[in-house]
């Protein structure tokens, strides 16, 4: 039924499922604040890394995930000066400052933060497969690497985001 | 209890911290469905007020699991609807306007 049809005040976000599918900084951090921010407001919260979005919670990788300085038109930089060596490191040590300065955490401490808030980390299986990775090469914090039918089943009643 | 009126805005934070005490706080709580508050919903509920009195906001989530001396695992327990939220609310502070 429409929630609204009766009159009453729409019925409230239970679940949200996020997709991770970016390995850029940029990529990466709106849904882990999606994420954190859901299960502030006590909502139900799954995270699934798919693609490069597996580097969020690669132990290798998770340290060094960087702003895309090429072909990142909102940075208002030339193409060819993104590409410099050094400059995608540089803007994203700026960033993370910034970001400190608003309490906002690195994303290895994010990544904990989240799953001791109580939220389902999961890898999808497919990405795992595609580039050889296993268990082992993921943060404690990961749940379970799953199938894209398994991730439908524990979205369901919830909200599927895309990032 | 002793029935006594305060300030509150819409969604029932109070507006007046000075009207707040741990009776007004238990009371809170007990509306949100957190009845008794043990010693450590009392520790988290006491910082997140200091902060607040010390700086003139709440801290984020992030400050609570560090600084309070409740990691953050067992603030979703002791305020499963959202600690930050919650704990504000009964620490008689506005709410916490921060997306972290």
């Amino acid at each position: 039924m429409d929630p609204q049809a009766d009159g009453n005040a729409p019925a409230p976000i239970e679940k949200v499922s996020i997709i991770v599918s970016k390995g850029s900084l940029e990529g990466v951090y709106p849904a882990l604040i999606m994420a954190n921010g859901a299960r502030m407001e006590g909502i139900e919260a799954n995270l699934f890394f798919t693609f490069f979005g597996l580097d969020a919670i690669n132990r290798a990788k998770h340290e060094h995930v960087k702003v895309a300085t090429v072909g990142n038109p909102g940075l208002h930089l030339a193409t060819w000066a993104g590409g410099i060596p050094g400059v995608s490191s540089l803007v994203t040590h700026k960033l993370a400052e910034e970001m400190e300065k608003l309490d906002i955490p690195p994303i290895p401490e994010f990544v904990e933060m989240i799953a001791e808030s109580g939220a389902g980390l999961y890898a999808c299986k497919a990405s795992v497969d595609l580039f050889g990775l296993t268990t082992d090469d993921f943060v404690d914090e990961v749940t379970e690497v799953i199938t894209v039918g398994e991730f439908y089943g524990l979205a369901a009643g919830g909200q599927i985001i895309f990032t | 209890m002793m029935s006594r009126a305060v300030d509150v805005d819409a969604e029932g934070f109070m507006t007046d911290a000075t009207q707040w005490d741990r009776d007004v706080a238990a009371a809170i709580a007990a509306e949100a469905g957190i009845s008794p508050l043990t010693d450590r919903h009392w520790q988290v509920v006491e910082f997140m007020r200091e902060r607040y009195l010390e700086s003139g906001s709440a801290p984020s989530i992030r400050t609570l699991g560090k600084a309070s001396g409740v990691p953050i695992k067992e603030l979703y327990e002791l305020f499963p609807k959202g600690p930050a939220k919650l704990a504000a609310k009964i620490a008689g502070i506005p709410k916490p306007r921060g997306c972290i």
